[in-house]
C-alpha cells in the first residue's frame, strides 16, 4: 500500500509541475496585459486606458461589424452547412468524402492563400453587394468549415441518424419537419460548439480583411496599437476575455455526451 | 381516334422521363447553396492563385515568375526562414503542449478544470496574432511588464533591449504560445484513446512504469503526436497575423513577402509573384497536410480494434 | 499459516464514497480450482477481482497467495494473468509480440529462444498458430480474447484472473469460448477466478461458484449445490428460473397448490410465504379439479416450455420433457402438480 500511493504522489507531483510552468507561459502575458493597460501615474493604477475605449469611434464601429460577422457566419453555418451535411448524409452519402475535403481544403490553403486568389472576386462583390465588411462573411463561411464540419460531423455519427429519419418519416414526419425536429436537437452539441468556435475564429481573423482593407475589429486593433498601445491592449483583452467566458458557458463538450452515448451502446450488445 | 390515343400515349410518356429525370436531380438540388460557396470562394480563388503564378514580368505568361520565386535568394529566404520558424515552434509546441496535455488527462473528465482549460485553449488557439503581439509586447516589449520588473531587480539584463521580439527568436515564443493549446486539442484525445486495460495487462504481466511507457504507451502515441506535429508545422508556417503586427524586420516569412508583394510595387510590376510564393506555400502545406491524414488512418485503424 | 489454500482473501473492505463495494468478504481458493464470482452488477466482484490483482486498493483485508502475504505488493510483482471483458490486447503488437510480452520483461531470465518457443506453443495451445502474425485489429474479437488468454498464461501465473472475459462477445462465440477456456485451465493446471454476471457461464465451468450481492459473499459451493440448495432467497432467484407460488409454512413444510412440500434452510419459518418452484419440477394432468389454465406453450425442440395461469391470476412457467407426450392446448385447464423436491421459501 505504502508503495502504490508514493507512485501516485511521485506522479500528481509532475503533474502539477508541468501545468505551473505551461499556465505561466500562457497566462503570464494575459496578465501582463492587465498590467499594461491599467497603467497610471507611477505607483498607481488607472483604468483610463479601458474607459478611452469607447471615445474611439472607429474602434466601437469595427467591434459591432465584427460581432455582426460573427452572427452571419453562425447563420450560414446553422442554415446552410448543417441542413447540407444532414442531406447528403441521408441522400448523398456517395458525396459525403468529396464534402469532407472540401470542408477541410481551407486547413491546407491557408488565409494568407486564399487572400491573393480572392482580390478579383472581392472587386465584383463590391460592384454587387457594397463595400460593407458584411460581405466578408462569405469567405469567414469557408475559413470556419474545417472546425464546424469537425463537430457537427462527429454529432452526426454520434447518433444513429439513418434510424431516427426512418422512425420520424414512418410516422408521417415531411422532411423539413425531420431534420429541424428530429435530428437538429439530437446534434445540438456538435452545432453549438461549431458555432461558438466560429464566434472566436471571426472575431480573431486578421489576414483576409487587412490584405482586403475591411476595417474589422482585429485591423482596427492593430491600427490603433501604433497610436494608443495601452487601450488596444484593453480592447484586446476584453475580446479574449469575452471569447473566453463564451467557450466556457455554452456545452461544448462534445466528448462527454458521445461517449455516454457510446457506453450506454456497449451496454446494450452485452445484454443481448 | 387512332393518332389521338397514340398522342396521348406519347405525351404520357413523354411525362413520366422528365418525371423521372427530376427525381434524380432533386436530391442534388439540396447542396447546391453550399456547392455555390465552396466554388466561388474556395475553389476559384485557388484556381486564380495556381494560374496567377504563370503570370509574367511584361503580363505575358510562362514560368517566369515561379522560376524566381524558385530561386531568387530573398525569396528562398524567406522559405528557409518560414520553415525554421514553424519547425521551432512546432517542436516546442508538441512537446510542451504534450506533456500539458498527459498533465489534464490525468485529471477529473467531467471536472471544471479541464473544461475552463480547453475553453481557454480554443482561444488561444484561435484567436488570432495582433492580440497575442500585444499581449507580448505587454510582456515582453520596451515598456512590458516583465522587462521593467527584471530591469528593476537585475539592472541591465537580457530582457532589457526588447528588439529580440522582433527577430526570428520573439517570433518563436509568441508562435509557441498559440502553438501549445493547438496541441492540447489535437493531441488530447489520442491520451485518452489510451486504454486503462493496456497499462494494467502491461502492470499485471510484470512490466514496470518504464516498460509500459517504453513499450506500449509511447509507441502507441507516436503516429498521434506526429500527427499533431505536422498539424502545428503547418499551423504556423500559414500563420500571417502575428508577424504583421509584429512588423518583423529580422523575420521576412513568406507570408509577410506575399502581402508586400500583393500591396507593393511588385504587384504593379509583376503581378505574378504573390501567387507563385502562394503556390509555393500550397506546395510545402500539402505536402505536410497528406503526412499528417496518413498518420491519422493508420491510428484509427488501431482504435477500432 | 496452512499452504492448503492457494488463495486467501481475507475481510476484504472498500468503499467508494457512501458505497460499499466489498464489504468484509472473504473467500479461499485450492489450487487448480476454477472459481467464479457471480452477481449482477456493482455486487464487487469486479472489485474483489483487482483486489487481488493488485489494481485496486482496499481500506481493510489480507491477501494471502501460496502462504505469502501480498496485500502490500504492487501489481507487476504479484505474477498473475488478467484477460480483461475488452480492449485486452496491445493494438500496436502483433498476437506473437503481445503473447511475448510478459516474457520479455528482464526480472524473468527468459532467453530469446525459450521466449519464442513457449510464446509459440501458447498459440498452439488456443488454436491461433496460424495467425501469430496477425494484428488485434485483423482478429475477430473471440480471437482476441483467446490471444489474451495465452499471454496471460505465458508468465505462468500463480493465479489467472478473468474479468468478463466473454461479455463483449457475440452469443455463439460466447459458448464456444467458454468451453476452450475451461478445458485449457484443466489443461494447465492454474488456480483461476472468473467473475461473470451470467449465471449460465458460471455454473456450466467453474468448480464452484460464489453468488455476491452488495460486496458480500452470499454463498459459495458447487454449482449443483447452489442450484438445489440456495442459503438465500437472493441466491434462489439469481441462479436459475423459479416461479414463486403462494403457500403457507408450518412445521418445516410449506402447503403450496394443495401439496406440502419440505423448505430449505434459511427459508421463512412460518406464516404465509412464496415458495420458489423450479420449473423443471412442474408436472401437467388432467382431471377433475383444474388448478391453472395454459397460456402460451413454446415448442423448443426436447423440451416445451408453458406459460400457466393459476386460479388467483398468479403466472408460472413450467418446463416439460418432450418426451411425455403431452398433447395440450392453449386454453385448456390442467392441474400442476410439484414434484416434492425441498424448495426455498422466501417472504412475500
Amino acid at each position: 500500500m505504502g508503495q502504490i500511493m508514493s507512485k501516485l504522489s511521485k506522479t500528481d507531483v509532475w503533474r502539477w509541475i508541468i501545468i505551473s510552468f505551461v499556465g505561466a507561459y500562457l497566462l503570464i502575458p494575459i496578465f501582463a496585459m492587465l498590467e499594461f493597460s491599467t497603467r497610471g501615474a507611477p505607483g498607481e493604477r488607472s483604468a483610463e486606458a479601458w474607459v478611452a475605449i469607447p471615445t474611439f469611434p472607429k474602434l466601437l464601429s469595427s467591434i459591432f461589424s465584427s460581432l455582426q460577422l460573427a452572427v452571419v457566419v453562425i447563420f450560414a453555418v446553422v442554415f446552410i452547412l448543417v441542413p447540407t451535411m444532414i442531406w447528403i448524409h441521408l441522400r448523398l452519402p456517395h458525396l459525403r468524402r468529396i464534402m469532407e475535403l472540401i470542408c477541410l481544403l481551407p486547413l491546407t490553403i491557408p488565409a494568407i492563400v486564399i487572400v491573393v486568389g480572392i482580390a478579383p472576386t472581392y472587386r465584383a462583390i463590391y460592384q454587387i453587394f457594397g463595400s460593407s465588411p458584411l460581405t466578408l462573411s462569405f469567405v469567414y463561411f469557408i475559413l470556419v468549415l474545417p472546425y464546424s464540419y469537425r463537430s457537427i460531423s462527429a454529432s452526426l455519427f454520434s447518433i444513429d441518424t439513418h434510424t431516427l429519419s426512418e422512425a420520424s418519416r414512418s410516422l408521417g414526419a415531411s422532411t423539413i419537419r425531420m431534420i429541424s425536429g428530429i435530428i437538429v436537437p439530437n446534434i445540438k452539441v456538435g452545432i453549438m460548439s461549431g458555432a461558438v468556435i466560429s464566434i472566436a475564429l471571426v472575431l480573431g481573423e486578421f489576414t483576409i480583411s487587412n490584405l482586403l482593407n475591411f476595417e474589422t475589429m482585429q485591423v482596427v486593433i492593430n491600427l490603433l496599437g501604433k497610436r494608443d498601445a495601452a487601450t488596444s491592449v484593453a480592447v484586446s483583452l476584453a475580446a479574449l476575455v469575452f471569447a473566453f467566458i463564451l467557450l466556457a458557458i455554452l456545452p461544448t463538450s462534445n466528448r462527454s455526451r458521445s461517449s455516454k452515448l457510446k457506453s450506454n451502446k456497449k451496454t446494450e450488445v452485452m445484454y443481448k | 381516334m387512332q393518332t389521338l390515343q397514340n398522342k396521348s400515349k406519347v405525351i404520357s410518356l413523354k411525362k413520366f422521363e422528365t418525371n423521372n429525370l427530376f427525381k434524380k436531380i432533386f436530391p442534388y438540388l439540396g447542396v447546391v447553396p453550399f456547392a455555390l460557396l465552396a466554388i466561388i470562394f474556395l475553389i476559384w480563388p485557388t484556381l486564380v492563385v495556381v494560374y496567377g503564378s504563370f503570370q509574367n514580368l511584361e503580363g505575358g505568361y510562362g514560368f517566369g515568375s515561379l522560376i524566381e520565386v524558385a530561386t531568387n535568394e530573398k525569396y528562398l529566404n524567406g522559405f528557409k526562414v518560414s520553415i525554421q520558424l514553424a519547425s521551432y515552434s512546432a517542436i516546442a509546441g508538441s512537446i510542451l503542449g504534450g506533456l500539458f496535455s498527459w498533465a489534464i488527462a490525468r485529471g477529473n473528465r467531467e471536472g471544471y478544470f479541464r473544461r475552463l482549460v480547453l475553453a481557454a485553449s480554443g482561444v488561444f488557439a484561435q484567436f488570432g496574432g495582433v492580440m497575442l503581439t500585444f499581449a507580448f509586447l505587454a510582456t515582453f516589449g520596451f515598456n512590458g511588464m516583465l522587462t521593467i520588473l527584471a530591469n528593476s531587480f537585475f539592472g541591465e539584463n537580457i530582457l532589457t533591449d526588447a528588439s529580440w521580439l522582433y527577430s526570428l527568436l520573439g517570433l518563436v515564443v509568441v508562435y509557441t504560445f498559440f502553438q501549445i493549446p493547438l496541441m492540447l486539442i489535437v493531441f488530447l484525445p489520442a491520451i485518452e484513446n489510451l486504454k486503462p486495460e493496456w497499462r494494467e495487462a502491461s502492470e499485471s504481466l510484470g512490466g514496470s512504469n518504464i516498460n509500459y511507457w517504453f513499450r506500449i504507451g509511447a509507441p502507441i502515441l507516436a503516429p498521434s503526436f506526429i500527427g499533431a506535429l505536422l498539424l502545428l508545422f503547418a499551423n504556423a508556417f500559414s500563420a500571417y497575423a502575428t508577424a504583421a503586427a509584429l512588423i518583423s524586420q529580422g523575420a521576412p516569412i513568406v507570408p509577410l513577402q506575399i502581402s508586400f508583394a500583393i500591396s507593393g510595387e511588385v504587384s504593379r510590376t509583376n503581378p505574378g509573384i504573390s501567387k507563385a510564393l502562394a503556390v509555393g506555400m500550397i506546395l510545402i502545406i500539402v505536402l505536410v497536410m497528406f503526412g499528417y491524414f496518413k498518420l491519422q488512418s493508420k491510428v484509427s485503424k488501431w482504435v477500432k480494434s | 499459516m496452512s499452504e492448503e489454500f492457494e488463495v486467501k482473501l481475507i475481510e476484504l473492505s472498500k468503499s467508494f464514497g457512501e458505497v460499499k463495494a466489498l464489504n468484509n468478504f472473504s473467500l479461499e481458493m485450492v489450487k487448480g480450482e476454477l472459481v467464479a464470482l457471480l452477481g449482477p452488477s456493482g455486487c464487487g466482484k469486479t472489485t474483489a477481482l483487482r483486489a487481488l490483482a493488485g489494481l485496486q486498493q482496499l481500506d481493510s483485508g489480507k491477501i494471502i497467495v501460496h502462504g505469502k502475504d501480498i496485500t502490500d505488493l504492487p501489481t507487476n510483482k504479484r505474477n498473475m494473468g488478467m484477460v480483461f471483458q475488452s480492449y485486452s490486447l496491445f493494438p500496436h503488437m502483433s498476437a506473437l509480440e503481445n503473447v511475448e510480452y510478459g516474457l520479455k520483461m528482464r526480472f524473468r531470465k527468459v532467453s530469446n529462444a525459450e521466449r519464442q518457443k513457449k510464446s509459440k506453443e501458447l498459440l498452439d495451445l488456443v488454436d491461433l498458430s496460424s495467425h501469430m502474425n496477425h494484428f488485434p485489429h485483423q482478429l475477430s474479437g473471440g480471437q482476441q480474447q483467446r490471444i489474451a488468454l495465452a499471454r496471460a498464461l505465458a508468465i505462468s501465473p500463480n493465479v489467472l484472473l478473468l474479468d468478463e472475459p466473454l461479455s463483449a462477445l457475440d452469443a455463439k462465440v460466447r459458448s464456444q469460448l467458454r468451453d476452450e477456456i475451461r478445458r485449457i485451465q484443466l489443461e494447465v493446471g492454474t488456480t483461476t477466478l472468473f467473475v461473470t454476471h451470467d449465471q449460465e457461464e458460471a455454473l456450466g465451468i467453474a468448480d464452484r461458484v460464489g453468488v455476491m450481492k452488495k460486496g458480500v459473499l452470499e454463498q459459495i459451493a458447487t454449482p449443483a449445490e447452489l442450484y438445489d440448495k440456495p442459503k438465500t432467497s437472493f441466491v434462489a432467484e439469481f441462479v436459475g428460473l423459479t416461479n414463486p407460488i403462494e403457500g403457507e409454512v408450518k412445521n418445516g413444510k410449506i402447503n403450496v397448490l394443495g401439496q406440502d412440500i419440505q423448505v430449505l434452510p434459511g427459508s421463512v419459518s412460518a406464516g404465509k410465504a412464496k415458495a420458489l418452484i423450479r420449473p423443471e419440477a412442474i408436472n401437467l394432468t388432467k382431471d377433475s379439479n383444474p388448478n391453472a389454465q395454459i397460456l402460451t406453450i413454446s415448442f423448443l425442440g426436447s423440451m416445451l416450455r408453458v406459460m400457466l395461469k393459476l386460479n388467483d391470476r398468479t403466472q408460472v412457467t413450467a418446463q416439460l420433457s418432450n418426451f411425455d407426450n403431452i398433447n395440450y392446448r392453449i386454453g385448456d385447464k390442467v392441474t400442476l402438480k410439484i414434484n416434492p423436491v425441498p424448495v426455498f421459501a422466501k417472504e412475500l
